[in-house]
């Protein structure tokens, strides 16, 4: 199982390779979207929301095991790709490590330069959600 | 006559830079067109040599700014074909010049039952503040539909007009799909009626010839940086005897004749609207964005967007995937798109980063984008310094952008 640290440091060398182009990175965070598995209709509703989004972004988390599992979808392509980033990062890790990650990746390649301040926004908010969720579930396992 | 684009760009310090390494291509003018140095200059002129408080100081540097000042509601009354400047009001854009209109008229002439008029175009700055006043009196708002292509449709909007009808406001021309609307007939059918009619000029003062007292609106509402000025001043052209029967905005220094504990009275029109210290550097420097369209001539304007239009048309219609919003023949330089399977933020993004700027979404216009059944739209718009080689980028842009897609 690799740490939130390493997939981390995985990204960060992937997105060294695509480098200061802009488009290309575009380009490459649609496409990460297209993996993102099918995410089912009948979740696509109101409290699945993300609020604080400009594009819609659905998500909803289970435990397995004693880790999360997040599953998610968005209308738009390039925020699929930003969700899909986040769930290979955070996604299949107990509750504790999620809740105790420090997300730097998002700022050592660039996000905020490559997404702009409104998506940024909604970047904090998908990730405050799955902290959220994560929280939930620690208390469930706690109790 | 063809423009002579390279002096005219060379105007335009904005123009000249990359971004993201790419050439800056500036495709969102709807939104708000860049500024000539000669608006940068009168900016700065005014800010180092004549700054000062008008129609009050006794002193040089308050007579200067106050003939400046006055210079340019002169200018804006040529430029509408006002009858006289006292019917040129300054407000902060167009969205305040409507809010003042709604506030105001409202206040004295709209009653329960009244109804206003509408179309399924507005802007929500042309939806909002006259919810508000209906919700206040309890007046009803009417909605003018529209037709597939984005038209109002003429007989629809005949049927709702009654006595009842107090005032119909209504978009000169599209910001979202760029429709230009039959605002001489809609005036004409609203007078009949005894309507007044407000005519939301934000995209029409910039491209289409314009003159009051011909089209006999009541109102025109319009911004100055949408017309290479600079942000935060709106004007509202409104009727003499209109404007003196209408109740001040707002309460406070230069709007008043006398003030005493008991009672004041209010100053002339256009002071009776301008209450406070007004946006001078701003006014002062739009006389030299005037002064540029004037160098130019509204119809050679025209007559370029037109072609742009037309060769942005051609050029987009024959990529795979392309979906035009708005077919409407008679329009300004708006052209508004979707792309099949893809979602136009995602477009708008991928063009960005290929330097070229668009708008996308739903361009305050949520109520229009409903009743065409979209989320949102790509919108490219253009403007007196735009190029046929930036379209050419704009296709190819759209072209590899679509092909994902649309194999
Ligand atoms: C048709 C239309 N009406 C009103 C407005 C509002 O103008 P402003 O924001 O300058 O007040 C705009 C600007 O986007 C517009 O395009």
């Amino acid at each position: 199982m690799n740490s939130i640290q390493d997939i981390q440091e995985e990204i960060i060398s992937e997105f060294e390779i695509l480098g200061d182009d802009k488009e290309s990175t575009i380009y490459y965070i649609m496409e990460l979207g297209g993996n993102l598995p099918e995410f089912p209709e009948e979740s696509k509703i109101e409290e699945n929301i993300i609020k604080g989004c400009q594009s819609k972004v659905w998500l909803t988390a289970s435990e397995e095991d004693g880790r999360v599992q997040f599953q998610a979808d968005s209308n738009t392509d390039i925020t699929k790709g930003l969700i899909s980033l986040l769930i290979r990062v955070l996604g299949n890790q107990t509750p504790e490590a999620i809740l105790n990650s420090d997300l730097n990746f998002l700022q050592k390649i660039g996000m905020g330069n490559i997404i702009g301040s409104q998506r940024s926004n909604g970047l904090v908010s998908m990730i405050q959600q799955m902290k959220r969720y994560a929280l939930a579930f620690q208390a469930k396992q706690n109790a | 006559m063809a423009l002579d684009l390279n002096h005219i760009r060379s105007l335009f310090p904005v123009l000249h830079q990359e971004v993201y390494g790419k050439p800056l291509i500036y495709l969102d003018n709807a939104a708000t067109t860049q500024k000539p140095q000669a608006v940068l200059d009168a900016l700065s002129n005014y800010y180092s040599k004549d700054n000062s408080n008008i129609h009050r100081g006794a002193h040089a540097l308050a007579d200067r700014a106050t003939a400046y000042f006055e210079e340019t509601r002169e200018a804006i009354k040529i430029f509408i074909g006002a009858k006289e400047s006292a019917e040129i009001i300054f407000t902060k854009g167009t969205t305040e010049s409507i809010n003042l209109v709604a506030a105001t008229f409202g206040r004295k002439f709209i009653n329960e039952g009244d109804e206003i008029i509408i179309s399924t175009l507005e802007h929500h700055s042309n939806i909002v503040p006259w919810q508000m006043l209906c919700e206040e009196k309890g007046a009803i708002l009417k909605v003018i539909p529209i037709s597939d292509s984005g038209e109002i449709i003429f007989e629809e909007f005949e049927k709702l007009l009654s006595s009842k009808t107090k005032m119909v406001s209504v978009v000169h021309a599209s910001n979202a799909l760029g429709t230009i609307n039959p605002v001489k007939e809609i005036i004409q059918a609203a007078h009949k009626v005894g309507a007044k009619v407000l005519l939301d000029g934000a995209q029409s003062t910039s491209h289409l010839d314009i003159d009051v007292k011909e089209l006999d609106c009541d109102f025109l509402a319009f911004s100055a940086h949408k017309l290479y000025g600079p942000t935060g001043l709106g004007i509202l052209y409104g009727k003499r005897e209109i404007l003196e029967a209408m109740p001040p905005f707002q309460g406070g220094g230069e709007m008043i004749k006398e003030v005493t504990f008991e009672k004041t009275t209010y100053n002339e029109i256009p002071f009776k609207f301008e209450a406070g210290t007004p946006n001078i550097g701003d006014v002062i420097a739009f006389k030299a964005a005037l002064d540029f369209i004037d160098s130019i001539g509204k119809k050679n304007i025209k007559a370029h967007e037109d072609e742009l239009i037309a060769y942005a048309q051609e050029k987009l219609s024959a990529i795979k995937g392309f979906i035009p919003v708005g077919t409407v023949k008679d329009r300004v330089s708006v052209i508004s798109f979707g792309i099949k399977d893809m979602h136009p933020f995602d477009v708008g993004m991928m063009l960005d980063s290929k330097g070229i700027a668009v708008r996308t979404g739903h361009h305050c216009t949520q109520p229009l984008m409903k009743r065409l059944g979209l989320e949102g739209t790509v919108r490219a718009s253009f403007s007196v310094y735009n190029s046929k080689k930036e379209i050419d980028a704009l296709a190819e842009g759209v072209e590899k952008i679509a092909r994902i897609k649309n194999k």
